[in-house]
């Protein structure tokens, strides 16, 4: 089960392209409610976006994203058919990608 | 492979296909070793020194051609939805900055020109504060700032 959905939409020439990735995004701040213990930071940071194998965002973030990041992307152009690719990595190593073909 | 159960058995087959896939394309090693994640823009520290290190000495133009669509209240433990737009050519960067958060830098885009200058994402705001909205060009960054008031969840 993969971590990420991607969703997109064809508008007169352009294409939107929506993506949720499902992540505690912890900033490290938050107390655990029962045994007080900090919960330890734990964040995506790199996250990139590929048209067809050609990178068109790479994006670093910070914990100040909210849990479960959600971004929107506008393409110029878009055909069906065409491939668009979404990797994500976060400061404890762990990593998922997924691919989309825009229809 | 061995398995205990059918439980073991569904994850270890998923991990394997999911990793298959990624290496028969290419794209673990190719967008790992690109992506450089800088470390020290994202700790804890005060907004002046971030500020410095985003703007790499390049000077700060006010713009009224960049669209932020941001709700002026929110509440401290949701997620605030934030959308910009703008009409500015060649742009390389959006970055966005919350001035009270510990962590004042939210996150940056490079957008390649094959994508408009859009972004729309959603922000954790921890008290009221402006939120900056700087968009890379080649010479000068051209920003916007806001002001969102947080409210403590009562209730």
């Amino acid at each position: 089960m993969s971590s990420i959905k991607i969703r997109s939409k064809r508008l007169d020439g352009k294409t939107q392209i929506r993506t949720l990735i499902t992540h505690p995004m912890e900033h490290g701040l938050n107390h655990d409610k029962k045994t007080n213990a900090v919960i330890p930071p734990h964040f995506i940071h790199t996250l990139t976006l590929a048209h067809n194998d050609k990178i068109i965002v790479t994006s670093y973030m910070g914990m100040s994203i909210a849990k479960d990041p959600f971004f929107v992307f506008m393409l110029n152009g878009g055909t069906a058919g065409d491939t668009i690719t979404l990797y994500w990595k976060d400061n404890l190593g762990n990593s998922d990608a997924e691919k989309h073909v825009i229809i | 492979m061995i398995t205990s159960n059918r439980r073991e058995f569904i994850k270890k087959t998923t991990a394997l296909t999911g990793y298959s896939m990624l290496s028969a394309a290419g794209f673990l090693n190719s967008q790992t070793t690109q992506a450089q994640w800088d470390a020290s823009n994202f700790e804890p520290s005060p907004m002046d020194e971030v500020l410095k290190s985003v703007l790499k000495g390049k000077p700060v133009v006010d713009s009224d051609k960049i669209h932020v669509k941001i709700p002026q209240t929110a509440d401290n433990k949701t997620p605030v939805s934030i959308t910009i737009q703008t009409t500015l050519k060649d742009i390389q960067s959006i970055s966005i900055l919350v001035e009270q958060n510990p962590v004042p830098l939210v996150a940056t885009f490079e957008l390649s020109s094959a994508l408009e200058p859009f972004v729309s994402t959603r922000l954790k705001l921890m008290h009221s504060s402006f939120v900056f909205v700087l968009l890379e060009t080649e010479k000068v960054f051209y920003g916007i700032k806001h002001t969102v008031s947080v409210s403590e969840g009562v209730c």
